[in-house]
């Protein structure tokens, strides 16, 4: 089965450092995947490099069949994308940020229209639709990008720490949303929230040094550590990113 | 294309959506009228034309086009926007123009803002008002040119500052190459076919004609080269360099 967003042994270094060293990944249509990791472990690089922000010095990704080196427009009409951080141009409202995005996205008139409203009612944005967003609470901002990255129905999303900082509600929101998002879709979510694994993901992949080190669902993953049936996955995660298992579980 | 004018659109609304913007409008044309009238000596002139005007704006020009274009590139890089704007399904040459557009045309306002000056010399006397268009369009022209050398110093860093000191630096090289005092210097050292390559790369070389009134095809040629190299150059950093 072909997936709609594979990686095929990606790689990227920084000068003498390896960031990411052959991630090979394959996500179907309505699974939602959870990228962990610690800090550091290539999980923003391998997404800037799925998304065609970053060339990968090896390997390649392809978004419903396009390779994101060969076909970046194509492939990147394909995905959703919200970038570590939820950048935006701050001097903007959501309301023309969203309607620029619908532009390039080549929607106009009624459907940019449509789209744009659409995105707007999805993420919760209309009691901020006309401040600028440089003014907007974290929550709001963060909003901003999903609202951008969901806007055109994409295929295949890819959501860097979508609920970082964000109080619990708007967790809660926001996992809503990739839930209701994922039929048909294939989503990748990073995190380094354990719980969000067992809240959104139906899959979760962790890696370590820019390498997999585990690949399963929430429960495959709980029988990783030998001699334990059931491990918390707190404890796998330490297991697998370190070799060591926690003293006191 | 549609990508390209949605790309200057958006840079052009926020160019103007500070009130930096518009500081920027006043100081330039409050400045253009002191290089006109003090500087160029219009009244001790005699003479209704807008020749001290032209004169002095490529010089103008070495700050204010790498201050417009500074932000273009560095700006995004510095706030991250730059993962946002790559990532949208359009190709490194649409951002590039699009952006060294918008900042054309926010410099266009700025010269329509200079009108003012062109009006008071018809008043003033007869000035001949074909060589004045042209003269406008060439500084345009001009001003496209140190843009684009400005936008490429901007794709080069994160920090605005070190984008505007590049970009003044190597538009600098380009008008004082023109300037008696480089191209003797060179002529005495390295001869006359040296000074006059240096002479064909200077912006004021090509500028002269044209506010005599002459198009000249090689003129236009040097102008268009300059614009497609440096943003050419432009979107190879953009390219191998992305984010850093």
């Amino acid at each position: 089965m072909t997936g709609l967003l594979e990686l095929d042994g990606l790689e990227k270094r920084f000068g003498s450092v390896v960031a990411v060293d052959g991630i090979t990944l394959s996500v179907p249509a309505g699974e939602v995947l959870g990228f962990l990791g610690p800090n550091g472990a290539g999980k923003s690089t391998t997404m800037k490099m799925a998304t065609g922000f970053l060339t990968p010095d090896a390997g390649t990704a392809r978004i419903c069949g396009f390779d994101v080196v060969s076909y970046p427009v194509a492939a990147k009409r394909q995905v959703g994308y919200l970038p570590e951080g939820a950048p935006a141009w701050g001097e903007m409202t959501p309301a023309s940020f969203l309607k620029f995005c619908a532009r390039v996205r080549g929607f106009g008139g009624e459907d940019a229209q449509r789209a744009v409203a659409g995105a707007i009612e999805r993420t919760g944005l209309e009691p901020v639709v006309d401040r600028s967003i440089e003014t907007l609470s974290k929550g709001f901002k963060r909003r901003v990008g999903l609202a951008q990255a969901i806007l055109h129905d994409p295929k295949v999303l890819i959501l860097d720490e979508p609920t970082d900082g964000l109080d619990p509600n708007q967790k809660h929101h926001v996992r809503q949303l990739i839930r209701d998002m994922a039929p048909g879709r294939a989503i990748v979510v990073s995190t380094h929230i354990l719980e969000e694994v067992d809240a959104v993901c139906s899959r979760a992949v962790i890696i370590d040094r820019g390498r997999i080190v585990a690949d399963g669902t929430a429960d495959e993953l709980r029988t990783l550590i030998p001699g334990k049936k059931k491990a918390g996955l707190e404890e796998v995660f330490r297991f697998v990113t370190t070799g060591q298992e926690m003293v006191d579980a | 294309m549609r990508n390209v004018t949605a790309i200057a659109g958006r840079e052009l609304g926020a160019y103007f959506g500070t009130p930096i913007a518009y500081v920027f409008l006043v100081v330039f044309v409050i400045l253009s009228g002191i290089m006109t009238f003090y500087v160029g000596n219009f009244f001790g002139r005699d003479v209704a034309d807008l020749v001290p005007f032209f004169t002095y704006l490529p010089w103008l020009y070495l700050v204010f086009v790498p201050a417009v274009g500074m932000r273009l590139w560095a700006e995004e890089k510095k706030s991250g926007s730059i993962e946002l704007l790559m990532t949208l399904p359009i190709t490194v040459t649409e951002a590039v123009v699009g952006k060294w557009l918008a900042g054309w045309l926010f410099i266009g306002v700025s010269l329509v803002a200079t009108v003012p000056l062109w009006v008071t010399v018809n008043i003033l006397g007869s000035p001949d008002n074909g060589v004045i268009v042209l003269s406008y369009l060439a500084v345009f022209v001009l001003a496209g040119v140190m843009l684009a050398v400005a936008a490429w110093a901007s794709s080069l860093t994160h920090n605005q500052v070190i984008a505007f000191v590049i970009a003044v630096a190597v538009s600098f090289l380009f008008v004082t190459s023109g300037t008696p005092l480089v191209l003797d210097a060179v002529r005495t050292v390295a001869g006359d076919a040296v000074a006059d390559a240096i002479s064909s790369l200077s912006v004021l070389s090509h500028i002269d004609e044209p506010f005599r009134g002459v198009i000249n095809a090689a003129d236009v040629v040097y102008a268009a080269t300059m614009i497609v190299f440096w943003l050419f150059a432009t979107s190879l950093m953009i390219e191998l360099k992305g984010a850093d």
